[in-house]
């Protein structure tokens, strides 16, 4: 782990990255403050956004020396966690029976497609008639698109295992169980981690709009709440922590993908050389 | 040493008969004959080298043997056990036919040495320790010491076979399966390749049904070499190769080796002909 940090900083990709992110606050800075170009004029800028968000007193009462700040991004950051883990609990073992069972799949995948391209923001009403109080009908919500992301990721997965690793486990005389144990997981563990992947980013999404429709505490609700009451930079600084708090999530989900697979790591590090 | 059967490892088992298996697939309604009423006979501890132009159906025929495809009709039997016939169209794969695969099936999520100890942890023969003690031997014995703890992915293609070939002979099989083995490999791999085989044949007696497009290949390695007609696949002629094992490289420039490679060349010619003017796709 920490070789490969060595070696990342040693490449010119830190570098790189900084240069993207100075080119990135550098035309945000300049449009809205230099500039003043028009549809940017009205826009919080860079250095409005930075004075809230790092001020002891802030004007619209949200900067990293509230408390509240912290609470609501605990909040989103909680609710996520329980979705997502929700999801991958329900999804994962779903998609390996789906992948697995040719009449499972027959029955149960049709409702599901039909079920998978249903937007989040459809089934607010419906969350919220079927739950009481707003926490379980925002993780549920947020839980949804996460749910068939996994599921079907897991399920192509499982169909993607070239077919000769079965019949070299059925070969060598392994059960139907022990051909689950040893071939359909692992196999289809790239695929499962690509859906957790995007699982934790469809989780960030569906979260902020629940909490904008129906929440009392965290970052989507900051964002709205801000919104309403027209205080412009408190947005950005909400936008901003999501970004942040949703990257290192992702960052998070790879990493525990990395160990898992560390096969696949030295694969690709072969093919580097 | 004169004739190929005198020199052979003397061996019981491993014998194997197929007796005018049919098969006939229909992929969108309209029949395919893949092989029609073929016949052969491997005797145990036999190499016996099956040739013909890619498509030609060959691979149904291990398939069949395998345990992984049912056939239509005949019947195909393993020391005089019966492994499929009309009545019960397909065979169980099972660790006595143990099948080396074409493009190489390692677990590629397994170290090498988990690959080679799969087969009887998996059927309860050994315990993990005793199966990872008997890999490590067969595998230094394999000259793959050293590469225990890597992941497929990591070695060459060469070492991956033998240690395909190693995973398999763990279970102490009654025939090897090998699909095309050394296909994608490049020829100077292939020869070291060819004695790596011939070598691990000396020393563990067992069947070989060796598929192959390469007329030097089985020739090289074969007692016997069964060159089958392009669809249906059936044995258009079998050629008993009449040169003493051990074999090694120098059989290639040897007098009788460049006769049989003579003898069969044609022979295969016209089967590959006939293959590429029906338009067989490659597989």
């Amino acid at each position: 782990m920490l070789y490969r940090l060595s070696l990342w900083l040693r490449s010119p990709r830190p570098f790189l990255m900084l240069v993207g992110f100075t080119l990135f606050l550098g035309f945000w800075y300049l449009a809205v403050e230099v500039w003043k170009l028009p549809r940017f004029r009205e826009m919080p800028g860079l250095t409005t956004v930075l004075k809230e968000w790092t001020n002891p007193d802030p004007a619209y009462g949200l900067s990293i020396y509230t408390k509240d700040y912290y609470s609501h991004m605990w909040t989103s950051v909680w609710r996520v966690t329980q979705a997502f883990l929700l999801a991958t609990a329900l999804g994962v073992p779903l998609g390996l029976l789906l992948g697995w069972s040719k009449k499972l799949k027959d029955f149960v995948f049709p409702v599901f497609e039909m079920l998978r391209p249903i937007p989040t923001l459809a089934w607010v009403p419906i969350a919220i008639v079927m739950f009481v109080g707003t926490e379980p009908a925002v993780i549920f919500l947020t839980f949804l698109s996460s749910f068939f992301a996994t599921a079907l990721n897991t399920m192509l997965g499982v169909e993607s295992i070239d077919e000769s690793y079965v019949r070299a486990a059925n070969c060598l005389g392994a059960s139907k169980r022990q051909v689950f144990i040893h071939v359909i997981v692992p196999g289809a563990l790239p695929f499962i981690f690509t859906g957790l992947q995007i699982s934790i980013g469809v989780a960030w999404f569906s979260l902020v709009a629940a909490e904008m429709v129906s929440g009392q505490f965290g970052l989507g609700y900051v964002i709205n709440n801000s919104y309403t009451q027209v205080a412009y930079p408190t947005i950005v600084i909400g936008m901003i922590t999501l970004g942040a708090v949703g990257y290192a999530t992702s960052a998070l989900v790879r990493m525990a993908g990395n160990l898992l697979m560390q096969w696949r790591i030295r694969e690709l590090a072969m093919g580097e050389q | 040493m004169g004739a190929a059967p005198d020199a052979q490892p003397a061996q019981t088992r491993g014998a194997i008969r197929i007796e005018d298996v049919v098969k006939i697939y229909e992929p969108d309604g309209a029949a395919v004959m893949a092989v029609d009423h073929c016949s052969l006979e491997i005797e145990a501890g036999e190499i016996c080298m099956i040739v013909g132009p890619s498509g030609c159906g060959k691979t149904t025929l291990l398939n069949a043997i395998a345990g992984f495809h049912d056939i239509t009709s005949g019947r195909i039997t393993l020391d005089g056990d019966v492994l499929c016939s009309t009545g019960r169209p397909k065979a169980e794969p099972g660790p006595d036919r143990v099948v080396v695969f074409q493009n190489g099936a390692l677990f590629p999520w397994k170290t090498n040495l988990q690959n080679v100890a799969f087969g009887p942890v998996m059927q309860g023969k050994l315990t993990v320790r005793e199966a990872r003690e008997k890999a490590l031997g067969m595998m230094a014995d394999a000259g793959l010491a050293g590469v225990e703890n890597n992941y497929p992915g990591e070695i060459s293609s060469g070492m991956r076979r033998r240690v395909e070939i190693v995973r398999a002979l763990m279970n102490d099989p009654k025939v090897l399966l090998l699909d095309e083995p050394y296909r994608a490999l490049d020829s100077l791999t292939k020869s070291v390749m060819h004695e790596a085989l011939l070598e691990i044949y000396y020393k563990n007696k067992v069947t070989i049904f060796f598929i192959t497009h390469d007329l030097e290949e089985a020739i090289f390695l074969g007692h016997k070499v069964a060159i089958m007609t392009t669809r249906p696949c059936k044995p258009k002629k079998v050629l008993e190769v009449n040169i003493p094992h051990p074999r090694d490289y120098g059989v290639l420039t040897s007098k009788r080796f460049r006769e049989l490679i003579e003898e069969t060349s044609e022979a295969v010619h016209e089967e590959a002909i006939k293959a590429f003017q029906t338009g067989e796709k490659e597989g």
